[in-house]
């Protein structure tokens, strides 16, 4: 069979077909009530987006520190407890006036 | 009331008027089902298409110069988008040509008889060459629409598409292998 041939009606046979140009009803009032739409949802796109991505942030901070504290070692050594160093050395003087006869 | 121009609508969507791209809608609406009609087939995918079409168009007006005519600037919208939707719905490329019609195998058998009698108005040959284009790959489709059926240059099809000119030349002789293999196989089918 001589494909070429068949080729060229085949595509001549498409370049007769003219394609329908019909449009539904009310169209352009779909697209206009959709852009409205799009329009409205848009004033809250910025603040929703913003307060969702703070929201995931915080979660996931929560989420890091309650995993720290869960599964990092219990620290045995009190020398190695910052906040008692920081105690004690907001402390020393209280201690030492106490201490002093 | 004063009909505004293309050029004055455009600025006062542009300014803020949405109401304003309701006569660019309908004016170019025709155009943009003609389009998307040869690349989709059933009403809700074409309809869809051309919404998605101009939901685009004005989210990326700010996108367009006055350099060239907004007609060609929507139209280049309308193929990439038609290509977009092509590359999403490849479902009937694989399917065989056993279920073609009566008529079409009419055509075809007139075909190999004698090529000069099967004619290329008959409606049999136009829902032949439907049913190779829906095989072709989305490029391939692509490519031969533009560059065969609707006869555009090289260079078009290259401004259209976004495809570099040896892209597209590369592009076209792939297709007109695929096409030729899509043929073979088609009366491979029918005749062996």
């Amino acid at each position: 069979m001589n494909l070429a041939e068949l080729h060229r009606k085949l595509i001549a046979a498409g370049r007769l077909q003219k394609p329908d140009d019909r449009v539904p009803y009310a169209f352009e009032k779909r697209i206009m009530a959709l852009i409205a739409e799009r329009k409205t949802v848009d004033k809250w796109v910025f603040w929703t987006r913003g307060l969702w991505r703070a929201a995931a942030s915080c979660v996931a901070v929560a989420v890091v520190c309650g995993a720290v504290s869960l599964f990092a070692p219990a620290a045995t050594d009190n020398s190695n407890d910052l906040s008692q160093d920081f105690e004690n050395t907001l402390l020393a003087s209280v201690d030492q006036g106490d201490s002093t006869p | 009331m004063e009909e505004r121009s293309e050029a004055e609508l455009i600025a006062a969507v542009l300014a803020g008027d949405a109401s304003s791209f309701e006569p660019l809608v309908q004016k170019y609406s025709p155009r943009v089902f003609a389009t998307a009609r040869r690349y989709a087939r059933r009403e809700s995918e074409i309809e869809d298409i051309v919404q998605e079409v101009w939901l685009k168009a004005f989210d990326k007006l700010k996108s367009f110069r006055n350099e060239a005519p907004f007609e060609h600037w929507l139209m280049r919208m309308a193929v990439r988008t038609c290509y977009d939707f092509l590359r999403g719905h490849q479902r009937n490329r694989e399917s065989s040509f056993s279920e073609i019609s009566e008529p079409e195998d009419d055509w075809l058998e007139r075909f190999v008889a004698d090529p000069g009698s099967a004619p290329e108005d008959a409606d049999a040959a136009k829902m032949l060459i439907d049913r190779v284009m829906e095989k072709l790959s989305p490029d391939a489709r692509m490519v031969i629409q533009l560059l065969e059926i609707e006869d555009r240059s090289v260079k078009e099809i290259a401004d259209i598409t976004g495809w570099s000119v040896p892209l597209v030349k590369v592009r076209a002789f792939r297709a007109r292998g695929e096409m030729r293999k899509i043929l073979a196989r088609m009366t491979k089918e029918k005749y062996l």
